[in-house]
């Protein structure tokens, strides 16, 4: 373990009822959140391998919590996304290294699959500040039932040398979806699109 | 009455805070359930059949709490409670959850007290150790906007004195509670707070049992 974790958190948010109709089974949504230190924080830092190797770490460490927090098997994971949120110290840069050279790869293994791009979202923040992860379906982008977002946040982080990064996995869609377009159970999922 | 639209589970290890990294990290746990509330819009004097109806729901959650922190009751040594009511209900809506969350978690922990007595304002003990949660479980509550954020207070379950278990959690529902919502809320943690250090009573020098010392 390289990076220097000082929080885990892991929630599950469930959706019994929406609008007064009944959702059911009930929409289930996990998000995990590192807080981790900035090895880069105060200074420029040129080469940013060690948070690519970070965002490698946490890519599995965070994507098998919310699996094991749904209790699912890894294959019934339906939509994916991550998330960072750069302490004062920081620059944006160091959200991209740790979100989207590596962290993919071991995300995709704790889902089983995921030919869909991760989608992302990233800023700088102090504490408490919240970020909107946003939520596709992780073997093909464009199923509609599925974009969402899911709101992450740390009460005391990040301290300005810290990194709060975040990764969300779901077992299903919105929870009254009814606006049309590519369903899930339409998909190919071979280009990552359709 | 009971509509439980939404639960939302967190649970957090706090490995260090900035000193000493602690050997087993510190878990606290929070649970979070979204009601409809049926007093919404209007000025209803009878209220308390919906503590009745309440106490299920505190057991349910209390144990959904325990299993997500996936540690055995025996571990637990702090709780609290919290209620964030919608805009269109009012303070005393959130009252109607001292008895059912707080009842729930000492029953999970171990409580042997009276339930009927204890409802009524009357849960006095017996001498000696007679069980777990023994102390009051602290609360919080508020009138709030979706996302309102609460800080729920936890202290050490047998004794409310011990000063290296006086914490507290920030807890709020993205998107809860709707003006005719509640979001009731429980809380519990393993242990002292990461690097407690300002003395007074410890969890190890309890001696009186009365759920205070």
């Amino acid at each position: 373990m390289t990076s220097k974790i000082r929080k885990l958190i892991v929630q599950v948010d469930e959706t019994r009822i929406e609008m007064g109709k009944p959702v059911d089974p009930p929409t289930r949504r996990a998000l995990a959140m590192a807080v981790i230190e900035n090895p880069f924080a105060g200074r420029y830092e040129e080469n940013l391998d060690a948070l690519i190797s970070i965002g490698e770490e946490l890519g599995g460490l965070l994507g098998d919590k919310c699996v094991a927090a749904l209790g699912i098997a890894p294959a019934d994971a339906q939509s994916y996304g991550k998330a960072a949120i750069v302490g004062e110290a920081g620059e944006l840069e160091h959200a991209a290294a740790i979100l989207h050279p590596k962290l993919g790869a071991p995300l995709r293994k704790a889902v089983e699959k995921g030919a869909a791009l991760v989608p992302s979202s990233k800023k700088r923040g102090g504490l408490g500040t919240a970020i909107d992860v946003p939520l596709g379906h992780k073997d093909a982008a464009f199923v509609r039932s599925h974009f969402d977002a899911m709101e992450a946040r740390v009460a005391d982080a990040p301290r300005a040398n810290e990194i709060v990064v975040a990764v969300v996995v779901t077992d299903s869609g919105r929870p009254l979806s009814r606006i049309g377009g590519l369903q899930a159970n339409e998909i190919k999922g071979e280009d990552g699109l359709r | 009455m009971i509509e439980i639209r939404r639960i939302l589970t967190h649970v957090e290890d706090i490995h260090h805070e900035f000193g000493p990294v602690a050997a087993q990290p510190l878990r606290r746990g929070a649970i979070a359930a979204v009601l409809r509330n049926p007093f919404a819009g209007r000025y209803e004097p009878e209220i308390l059949p919906m503590m009745d109806a309440l106490g299920p729901v505190g057991l349910d959650m209390a144990q959904r709490l325990r299993a997500a922190m996936d540690v055995p009751a025996e571990r637990i040594e702090g709780y609290g409670k919290g209620a964030i009511v919608g805009a269109a209900g009012e303070l005393e809506h959130g009252a109607l959850w001292h008895v059912p969350g707080g009842y729930a978690m000492r029953e999970l922990l171990g409580w042997k007290g009276d339930r009927n007595a204890y409802a009524k304002g009357q849960g006095g003990e017996k001498k000696g150790q007679p069980a777990n949660a023994l102390a009051i479980v602290p609360s919080t509550k508020k009138v709030g906007p979706p996302g309102a954020a609460l800080d729920v207070p936890l202290t050490h379950i047998n004794a409310s004195y011990v000063r290296s278990h006086f914490d507290a959690m920030e807890v709020r529902v993205p998107g809860a509670p709707a003006a005719d919502e509640i979001v009731f809320i429980l809380v519990m943690s393993t242990g002292p707070r990461v690097h407690a250090r300002v003395a007074g009573l410890k969890a190890a020098d309890i001696a009186q049992w009365d759920g205070l010392r």
